[in-house]
């Protein structure tokens, strides 16, 4: 049956902002289905809140809007648009989750919308616990028991009925990190954990489950059609067994230990689930435990929808499981679409592959100091790397060395540490599994502590004892083509292998390009805190404009959960670690015209050195360029020729000289090690001491690793700004105001685009120093400069000559994209060629950050020159209250209407904390706050409860929060003091999901927000009505 | 570490380590394209008189088992590999692929860069060729390639059908079967139904097989050319429209055969474990396990059939009718004979290795020994 002609106008739903769990990957199925959803002739109506994402460029969907994933905001848009149906599928859980909302409150059913791929029943049975062993047991499916217990007695009597089987995993409910959990091996043992366990959890609950730990962990990717024709696309096992989580584990495809019988039994169940769950149409990710010893199958759980593991999955084989799932959703079976890689033979065939896959995660614990780093069941990685290579070992070198680590694992010295280390999964459990092998451990005793299957032990053992075993062979380029070979390959994704020359000498590169010029663009490795998305973003925007301009793309990047790694996306692309040895092969292989170092983040750019060296050609902004601008004496020299202000500064090569520059340049001050990312190890120190004791708790400070000091403004007003230069002109695209003063790193603080309180006189002198800055630098391309406004004088605080974070932002919010007219300046084109469009008026745009602290038990959540956000989102209104609400609603921080305000702030900020509390009260708010914050506001005659600080005993602040007796919480940490009391406040609010603002000017936006909203829900506008006026003006 | 390398009939020569049976062998050298089972498929006795490349590198990662075994030996008469491994860590190991390989005096041949040797055939066709010690000259490998008889009219059935009948018992249907290289896991699904079973040898005659009383003639996979069976062929054609028939692969050429139908070789043959076949009766789609060389042709000839339609044969034997369809290169992959009881399939409805999409087939094949 060819495509649905009943419907018109299909609304899907993107994943919102970056969190751990949720990245990437589903901008990259959005994109796909947008494409392809369009292609068919249907408008698409579409929804998410994250600006730096393809899927809400403007030309992917008939209109566009960023607003809240939430059901009131949605409801919005379905009643203006009125679509036919709603595809949930390919957002993740939280378009999955709308959708069911959307669903259960009957808005669906009012508007008339029909879900299509999965139905909510279907969802219900693959989401709900209960619902899905019944649907499992049902099918004649195995899947580990458990039970819900609320005391011994209940789990005296399922012993007594054999509804328990040892070992079993005892979890309380509601606790952090598995705190108070076990492992019951024998009854007795059992009791006690769970004693234990219900001891530890708050609400006296654990969660007694069959224990599968040390079974191997597989996923099959499966896809099914209205015909109920169910192909596999790809297996994946998982190199850490049952324990952790998918996410967090070495995995690879295809599964290498499964024998053809276990592997189709596998193939038979996964079939057999998707059938019973009923997933009508699209892909669906199924996840079994195995028995190692016995080949015993449980089915673990299903998502139905596309996941993290099927883009995987569509990068690992070539077949775009988003693409078809949104061709299967409009009514067209698999046999009737084209394999896209064969184009001579169709999709419904089950792809093989002739290499083999290797991903690794990659996290972020150095970023949260007091996070455990241990692995488990629930995910904790920010990003991941892919690599294929012909060989498992070929492929996992790759991996590990396209992860891209700062600093490499330290191994303890000690044998037995060393193997202690690998019993507990970590972040660098497999650098100490090779460690270990290195030392001349063997396979039994690594196996012993961290169960990995011996197959992969023996292969690391022979890679970290002979190499990867590329020795003596040539380096060639093969293709990724779903069928191993057996047909010709039309698209062009090719990985590198080390093979034996053939007797000429030579080994045949795959490689098929035409004579046109090609541009290599180097994308930004694995996701991680400080390099995410936005750089994707930029890559992929370099792209299209690449191929617009006549020559070829070439992309080379490593991250599978990216747009820039579809195939679509280039004309070439080559999934590599991004080294200078992988991409001066590739260089090598494709004799650029240029190389784009300017848009993948720092990981390129750390590269651009070693590319000028080589002899090939960069695009854009020079390499010296690049080093001028972050050289602090060569920079620092730049700005005072030029007569712009920048606050004093140092850089000291040792501890000592640390603390005789700190007096030259003064309190406060921002120290941090140079040529950093996203602020690692950054602190404001307000004192000597504060100084002493950063030296001491972080940082090594000598020849190799300057340390740099900067006077701290204290309570500017930072700006950032986004500009474009061709060399001869700079054109001034984004001034962006910080709401949070500047000591809260750039990707962590909320802006505003037009700026709300800065003079025209202010703003003109922003963009003339901007300009004179990238003039002076020489940038071709995009240079992003932030500011601080500190007593009415402008300084430069940094200025970096290559895309920055804001550019999908600023694009969305001028309705110029950035990152397409940079391309252009950098392959040749001019500023006064191209007619950029004025930014809309009437319009305010809020970004926001999005912070992953729910995910690390015990850190605390306050914000500092460190960054720490994984994502980003967008609120859009008419005025700067409005669209503030909407990005922090966007942002899951659910700003109360009414309630109660706990407030306590440091004395500086108590002359503020008063204004505050008199507008909250104004707003019917009742008011909480500590000894001298509840002096100071009732001193003003406004009501206030007064509550005890920690030290002055219960019931007390922490009390207040864990009781949820408050719904909003306004923290200031800033200054020195404060610091032991509002950790333990923001780690409860964190915790019990209550809102806490941690500065004062986000604690004003705030109120001003809530005002907002308690004038009821605001209008939505799609981005092709914001920038209606200006579209048509775009560049060429 | 034996250097070796292997030799194609048009002089492309491919280096690597021996491995297995430090050997050298010919033979035809055909690849086969699915991850899993490759145990499976070299003792399948189809792969009688072949070299199976492996497209998949790791080849040997669980071991071999005796549970895993399609026939008593390895068939294969070599094995291509990128990386093999000789690992036994699974619980069902029972040994070493390597070991066991050269156990059983069958030569491997590791390290070679097997995707570009695939591409190599894909464009030029299934041809001969051999794997040879490093230290053996080329010129001298060149002429025992070319020694090597061509699989044109090649009668390798002969060489894997059992010298006496065998027989299994039950209280199901009788099935006699002529065994041209029957697959163990064929004989599995059959019992595994109940089904009273007779092997008999390739060479029996229609009255030996009638003598047997069988309730359905099945017409077994199997090595060769199936335009070197005449023999096999006659015998099919004196039982057509007196027993209910069914074969699969080299049994459905057969049949076709003895029906008055043609048959060609295909250029690199179909050999893996994803090829979707569809029913045509139905409109579903199967994942087929598949390992031929040869192909029917169909209504006016053609090697490949445009549409998706049940098309029909004018046969010795009354119409026959298209019933699946291999949707990669839309070759004939079963038919069912509308005037007398039989139906074939070119692929492998019982596994081993490879999906078991198609295993229903055996339910409807024994229908006709009720109708």
């Amino acid at each position: 049956m060819p495509k649905r002609t009943d419907l018109e106008k299909i609304l899907l739903i993107g994943s919102g902002p970056i969190v751990i769990g949720q990245a990437a990957e589903f901008d990259y199925s959005g994109v796909q289905a947008c494409k392809v959803l369009l292609e068919e002739g249907y408008e698409v109506v579409l929804v998410n809140s994250n600006p730096a994402t393809i899927m809400t460029d403007p030309e992917f969907a008939t209109s566009t809007y960023i607003e809240p994933l939430l059901p009131g905001p949605v409801t919005k848009i379905i009643e203006k648009e009125r679509p036919d149906a709603l595809l949930p599928t390919l957002g993740g859980q939280t378009a999955l989750n709308l959708a069911m909302a959307l669903h259960e409150d009957g808005t669906l059913e009012r508007f008339g919308v029909e879900l299509i791929g999965a139905d909510h029943a279907a969802i219900r049975r693959a989401e709900d616990r209960e619902e899905f062993r019944r649907t499992m047991t049902e099918a004649g499916l195995r899947i580990p028991w458990s039970l819900t217990v609320g005391s011994l007695g209940e789990v005296e009597a399922a012993l007594a009925e054999n509804r328990i089987t040892l070992p079993a995993i005892v979890r309380p409910a509601f606790t952090m990190g598995g705190q108070g959990g076990g492992v019951g091996k024998t009854e007795t043992e059992l009791r006690q954990v769970v004693s234990e366990g219900l001891a530890a959890s708050p609400i006296n609950q654990v969660l007694v489950e069959e224990s599968v730990l040390g079974w191997g962990e597989f996923e099959l990717e499966v896809m099914r059609d209205h015909n109920d024709n169910v192909v596999i696309i790809c297996s994946i096992e998982n190199v850490d067994p049952m324990g952790v989580h998918t996410g967090d584990s070495v995995t690879v495809a295809p599964a290498q230990t499964l024998t053809d019988r276990l592997y189709q039994e596998l193939r038979d169940q996964a079939i057999a689930v998707i059938r019973a769950v009923g997933v009508e149409t699209g892909g669906s990710n199924v996840q079994f435990a195995v028995d190692p010893d016995s080949g015993e199958i449980a089915v673990i759980e299903m998502n139905p929808r596309v996941s993290r593991s099927s883009a995987l999955a569509s990068k690992a084989t070539g077949f775009p499981i988003a693409k078809m799932a949104a061709k299967l959703a409009v009514g067209y079976a698999l046999e009737e679409i084209p394999n896209d890689i064969t184009r001579a033979t169709p999709a419904s065939f089950e792809p093989t592959i002739d290499y083999v896959v290797t991903k690794i995660p990659r996290f972020a614990f150095e970023k949260f100091p007091g996070a455990e780093g241990r692995l488990s069941t629930h995910m904790q990685s920010v990003g991941e790397v892919m690599a294929i290579g012909r060989t498992f070992r070929e492929s996992f070198a790759k991996a590990m060395r396209s992860r891209e680590l700062d600093s490499p694992a330290e191994p303890p010295t000690d044998d037995e540490e060393l193997l202690a280390a690998i019993e507990v999964p970590c972040a660098e459990r497999f650098d100490l599994v090779l460690e270990a092998f290195r030392r001349g451990l063997g396979v039994e005793t690594v196996h012993k502590r961290c169960l990995v299957d011996r197959w992969f032990l023996h292969e690391l053992q022979t890679l970290a004892t002979k190499g990867d075993g590329t020795d003596g062979l040539a380096r060639t380029y093969k293709s990724v083509d779903t069928c191993a070979a057996e047909f010709e390959a039309a698209t062009p994704y090719y990985y590198s292998a080390h093979e034996r020359p053939r007797p000429d000498g030579t080994v045949a590169s795959e490689v098929r390009r035409g004579e046109r010029d090609s541009v290599v663009i180097l994308g930004a490795g694995p996701n991680r805190i400080g390099q995410g998305i936005e750089f994707d973003y930029c890559c992929v925007h370099a792209a299209m404009t690449t191929r617009e301009l006549g020559r070829d793309a070439v992309m080379v990047n490593c991250n599978p959960e990216t747009v820039s790694t579809d195939y679509d996306t280039s004309d070439r692309l080559y999934f590599e670690p991004l080294t200078a040895e992988d991409v001066l092969a590739v260089c090598e292989q494709e004799r650029p015209e240029g190389v784009i170092v300017q848009f993948g983040g720092q990981t390129p750019l750390k590269l651009a050195r070693a590319l000028e060296e080589a002899g090939v050609p960069l695009l854009g902004t020079p390499v010296d360029a690049i080093d001028l601008a972050e050289d602090r004496g060569r920079f620092g020299a730049l700005l005072r020729r030029l007569g712009i202000k920048h606050p004093p500064y140092g850089t000291a090569l040792s501890a000592e000289e640390a603390t005789v520059i700190a007096e030259k340049v003064g309190f406060p001050l921002l120290v941090r090690p140079s040529y950093v990312l996203g602020g690692r190890a950054m602190e404001i120190c307000y004192s000597t001491a504060d100084l002493n004791t950063y030296l001491k708790a972080h940082v090594k400070a000598d020849q190799e690793h300057p340390l740099l000091l900067d006077r701290f403004l204290e309570n500017a007003i930072e700006i950032d700004v986004d500009a474009l230069a061709d060399g001869e002109d700079v054109h001034v695209a984004g001034i962006m105001q910080h709401v949070e003063e500047a000591g809260v790193h750039s990707g962590d603080s909320a802006c505003v685009i037009p700026p709300m309180s800065i003079g025209e006189e202010m703003l003109e002198e922003i963009r003339a120093t901007t300009t004179q800055i990238a003039l002076e630098l020489g940038v071709i391309g995009l240079i992003n400069i932030q500011y601080g406004i500190a007593g009415g004088e402008l300084y430069v605080i940094e200025a970096n000559p290559r895309a920055s974070r804001t550019v999908p932002f600023v694009s969305k919010a001028t309705g110029a994209p950035l990152a397409k007219i940079a391309a252009r300046l950098m392959l040749g084109e001019k500023l006064a060629e191209l007619d950029l469009p004025e930014p809309p008026a009437g319009h305010v745009s809020v970004k926001e950050a999005v912070l992953p602290f729910a995910r690390f038990a015990g850190v605390d959540s306050v914000l500092g020159p460190e960054m720490k956000s994984t994502g980003e989102v967008m609120g859009i209104a008419a005025d700067f209250p409005t669209a503030f609400a909407k990005a922090q609603a966007a942002a899951g921080v659910l700003l109360p209407t009414k309630g109660t305000v706990f407030i306590t702030v440091t004395d500086t900020d108590k002359p503020a904390a008063t204004q505050l509390a008199t507008r909250f009260h104004d707003l019917g708010f009742e008011l909480i706050a500590t000894g001298g914050t509840a002096q100071s506001i009732s001193s003003m005659g406004v009501p206030v409860t007064r509550i005890n600080k920690v030290g002055e005993g219960s019931p007390h602040v922490v009390d207040l929060i864990r009781e949820r007796r408050c719904d909003l919480v306004i923290n200031t940490p800033t200054g020195s003091g404060a610091r032991a009391d509002g950790q333990a406040i923001r780690t409860a609010a964190v915790r019990h999901a209550i809102p806490c603002v941690t500065t004062m000017t986000g604690a004003t936006a705030a109120v001003r927000a809530i005002a907002a909203q308690q004038q009821g829900d605001a209008a939505v506008l799609s981005l092709q009505e914001i920038h209606a006026p200006t579209r048509a003006e775009q560049p060429r | 570490m034996r250097d070796g390398y292997l030799l194609l009939e048009d002089g492309a020569r491919f280096d690597g380590e021996l491995c297995g049976h430090l050997g050298e062998i010919t033979g035809e050298v055909v690849f086969n394209t699915a991850m899993t089972g490759y145990q499976e498929s070299v003792t399948d006795p189809s792969y009688a008189g072949q070299i199976i490349i492996f497209t998949y590198p790791l080849i040997g990662n669980y071991g071999v088992s005796a549970e895993a075994m399609e026939s008593d030996r390895i068939h294969a008469r070599g094995v291509v590999m990128r990386d093999p491994k000789n690992r036994e860590d699974v619980a069902t190991a029972e040994g070493g692929w390597l070991d066991w390989l050269a156990d059983c005096g069958v030569p491997g041949i590791g390290g070679i860069d097997t995707r570009a040797l695939v591409r190599h055939i894909r464009d030029r066709g299934t041809m001969r060729g051999g794997i040879f010690p490093a230290d053996l000259a080329e010129a001298e490998a060149r002429e025992r390639v070319a020694s090597e008889p061509s699989m044109d009219g090649a009668d390798l059935a002969r060489t894997v059908t059992p010298p006496e009948p065998i027989r299994f018992e039950g209280d199901g249907p009788h099935v006699v079967g002529i065994d041209t290289g029957v697959k163990l896991n064929i004989v599995r699904e059959l019992r595994e139904r109940g089904c009273r079973l007779t092997l008999l040898p390739c060479t029996s005659s229609a009255e030996q097989v009638l003598a047997e009383e069988p309730d359905v003639v099945f017409l077994a996979n199997g090595p060769g050319d199936p335009g070197a069976l005449d023999y096999v062929v006659d015998t099919v054609r004196e039982l057509v429209g007196v027993r209910p028939l069914f074969g699969i692969c080299l049994g459905h050429q057969l049949l076709c055969r003895a029906v008055g139908l043609e048959t060609f070789k295909l250029p690199f043959g179909h050999r893996g474990a994803n090829h979707p076949v569809k029913e045509l009766a139905r409109g579903r789609i199967e994942i087929t396990s598949q390992n031929h060389g040869f192909a029917v042709q169909g209504p006016g000839g053609e090697p490949r059939l445009d549409g998706d339609e049940p098309v029909r044969w004018e046969t010795d034997f009354g119409v026959a009718e298209l019933s699946h369809l291999n949707l990669y290169d839309r070759t004939v992959e079963g038919l069912v004979l509308r005037d007398v009881a039989g139906a074939t399939v070119q692929y492998h409805p019982e596994a081993g290795p490879g999906p078991h999409d198609a295993r229903h087939l055996f339910d409807s094949f024994l229908d006709m020994a009720h109708a």
